[in-house]
């Protein structure tokens, strides 16, 4: 049973659309990531996004790239992250977990025993930021082959041509970069938004969803209503690092603000 | 497909952007396009007479170009063995070799109607060379540069604010020239639609390696042609410094399938090979993909990047432009490396035996050169002299008053 496509056919169904939520494997520590991570489905997330930490994010704005930070500091490697998905895994077995990072450490582990690995532990899709299709044979090919999503980045520059060329590859869902930026940096303009989506639904039936410049409640509503879908990062990592205590670690109030906010927005969203 | 035609070294990078394994396109999606925009600019441009008459009016008028090839007379009888030429890129308008790359990136960036210019700096001979080139062309010049060698370069930043150009100081990871690169490429991701971004070395996604190496060949083919003119014959050794290795490429790259000839590069040793403060991407490190290319990195066994480290701003980059990772791996190019503290003696010699102060990259190469020298009687080395070192004087002097 493919937990991508289940969930946005559920959601669906139900006429609702879904939250997706980004977290850094390991900020501000392996065991702080994994509590909050395995109640995200009860605060109503329907699907999850676990960054592998890396040293140099390229892609990322300041929030995620000192989350990465973080999480490398307190000893994380993309083994460990593999070990939190497994492990979260052994008591969810239905919500989707995509793993997003870049390609080196990939790369350095080994793409096979990479691919084989996720499959063994329950991941469900790949989103690769520094993969475009024009380097496919790296990953993806194999990636998909076995039956792991690989999820495709649609961008603000991204023309027809190349949409096509992307989409004839995709699978899962279609994450659309709502902001020409970094993460979490602007906000995404929503009539440019609403257009590109629609380019992207003449061209394919998967499901889109909406992420890089949602920090707030009613940005995430106003994206949900144009797609099927949001995912919020770095507000949530921004939250994590205000509520650390002076030497860096997590405190009292860590996984309740993110879990807090995180509900809100979730409300916000279903119309609860 | 490949393109290349193995009866030469000198066709890659293929249609892919690889040389062999390395290279390619390794950028977010919201890249893409902007880089195959610049590739097939590129490629049209480079086929324009009017471009290239206009490259050669500047190169000539501007730079100053030819550099001269000169016969280093007391370091030839110091060292006591092959006779030691200067390559003087040095000698070029701003004082190094980023000039050749910068003019030609600019020439092509107005060519695609854009005027704002982004650039990362290390030394800051890059950032100097932008913002020099923005200031002609008035430009807007925005130049990324890491707190550490803001402080460490400080001349070249006086220079490039008198220019005219922005500076953003860059404080995330060590301060360096790979952290200045990383944000450089965030702001361009996030201003794709207005900006050009001149990159330093041959290094980065497709087209950059090749379009930088393109660039800086001018200083290989006038060496060529000017030590034939004068030894009536070809060297028997090339050497130059590298950190991205654009200075090296441009010396090297038109002698590549000449097989008479051993070409050298020189690595930063930092504080020793095995003291883990170094630049050495190819001596002591191992392929990996960073800044929109697979080259050899320095990184740990979880493929996260480690810091550089060179007593050479211009040096302290943990990676290496992808056709030097290629032209190891084949072993066209040996390559050696230069400790700090040896950078520091060249630096010193070749001011006091020939009245030309080295900028510490070339200082590296200087080291090697004259060891390479001392056992090769008869032979005929040329260096590559790629920039001058005003700009270090301020932290060189007190180290070497230290040492001596």
């Amino acid at each position: 049973m493919n937990r991508i496509k289940k969930t946005f056919d559920d959601l669906k169904k139900s006429n609702k659309k879904g939250l997706g939520i980004f977290l850094t494997a390991g900020d501000p520590d392996f065991d702080t990531s994994l509590k909050i991570i395995e109640n995200l489905p009860d605060n109503g997330v329907d699907f999850i996004e676990i960054g592998m930490p890396f040293s140099d994010p390229m892609a990322d704005g300041p929030s995620i790239q000192l989350s990465s930070q973080r999480a490398l500091k307190s000893g994380m490697s993309l083994k460990k992250s593999l070990l939190l998905v497994e492990t979260f895994r052994k008591k969810n077995s239905h919500t989707p977990i995509i793993l997003m990072g870049y390609f080196n450490p990939i790369y350095i582990f080994g793409k096979t025993k990479f691919i084989n690995k996720c499959n063994e532990i329950g991941v469900d899709g790949l989103i690769v930021v520094d993969l475009p299709p024009e380097e496919d044979e790296e990953l993806f090919i194999e990636a998909e082959n076995k039956n792991l999503s690989c999820i495709r980045l649609v961008t603000p520059t991204t023309n027809k041509s190349r949409l096509e060329k992307i989409l004839s590859n995709a699978s899962g869902f279609v994450y659309y970069v709502s902001i020409t930026g970094i993460t979490g940096t602007q906000a995404p303009i929503l009539e440019n938004v609403s257009t590109n989506i629609k380019n992207i639904k003449s061209i394919t039936d998967l499901p889109v969803v909406v992420g890089f410049g949602i920090r707030s409640p009613s940005q995430a509503l106003a994206m949900a209503n144009i797609s099927d879908g949001v995912v919020i990062g770095s507000a949530v990592v921004d939250l994590i690092n205000v509520s650390l205590d002076e030497n860096a670690n997590k405190s009292d109030t860590t996984i309740n603000s993110c879990l807090n906010f995180i509900t809100k927005v979730s409300k916000e969203i279903k119309h609860n | 497909m490949s393109n290349i035609n193995f009866n030469s070294l000198k066709t890659g990078p293929d249609s892919n952007g690889k040389f062999g394994i390395y290279g390619g396109r390794f950028v977010a999606e919201t890249l893409m396009p902007l880089i195959l925009e610049v590739e097939s600019s590129y490629e049209k441009a480079v086929k324009d007479k009017f471009f290239i008459d206009e490259l050669e009016k500047y190169r000539r008028d501007y730079i100053g170009r030819p550099s001269p090839l000169y016969l280093a007379e007391r370091l030839t009888e110091h060292f006591g063995g092959a006779k030691i030429y200067l390559k003087r890129d040095e000698l070029n308008h701003t004082g190094a070799h980023k000039i050749n790359n910068v003019l030609g990136q600019i020439l092509l960036a107005k060519k695609m109607g854009k005027n704002k210019i982004i650039a990362e700096t290390g030394a800051g001979q890059h950032g100097v060379a932008t913002a020099t080139a923005c200031a002609l062309f008035g430009f807007e010049c925005e130049v990324f540069m890491g707190a550490m060698d803001i402080e460490r370069q400080k001349p070249n930043v006086q220079r490039m604010q008198l220019l005219g150009a922005k500076i953003y100081p860059v404080t995330s990871g060590t301060g360096t020239l790979k952290d200045a690169m990383n944000d450089a490429l965030r702001y361009w991701v996030s201003n794709a639609n207005t900006h050009f971004y001149i990159i330093g070395t041959a290094a980065g996604p497709h087209p950059y390696p090749k379009m930088v190496r393109d660039f800086q060949s001018v200083i290989g083919e006038e060496a060529r042609s000017q030590i034939l003119e004068k030894e009536n014959r070809l060297p028997d050794a090339l050497v130059a410094c590298i950190g991205g290795g654009s200075n090296a490429l441009g010396l090297f790259h038109p002698f590549l399938d000449d097989k008479e000839v051993e070409i050298f590069g020189v690595e930063a040793a930092g504080k020793g090979i095995n003291s883990n403060l170094h630049a050495a991407s190819l001596t002591a490190g191992s392929p990996g993909i960073l800044h929109g290319n697979r080259t050899y990195l320095l990184q740990n066994e979880d493929g996260q990047i480690t810091d550089a480290h060179s007593i050479s701003a211009g040096l302290d980059y943990p990676g290496i432009g992808p056709e030097h990772s290629w032209l190891y791996d084949i072993g066209r190019i040996k390559y050696l490396s230069t400790t700090d503290e040896e950078s520091l003696a060249a630096f010193e010699l070749c001011s006091r035996l020939e009245g030309i102060i080295p900028a510490l990259e070339p200082a590296h190469a200087l080291h090697i050169t004259g060891k390479l020298a001392a056992e090769r009687k008869g032979q005929i080395i040329i260096m590559n002299m790629c920039g001058r070192g005003d700009k270090d004087l301020s932290s060189v002097l007190p180290l070497i008053n230290k040492i001596s």
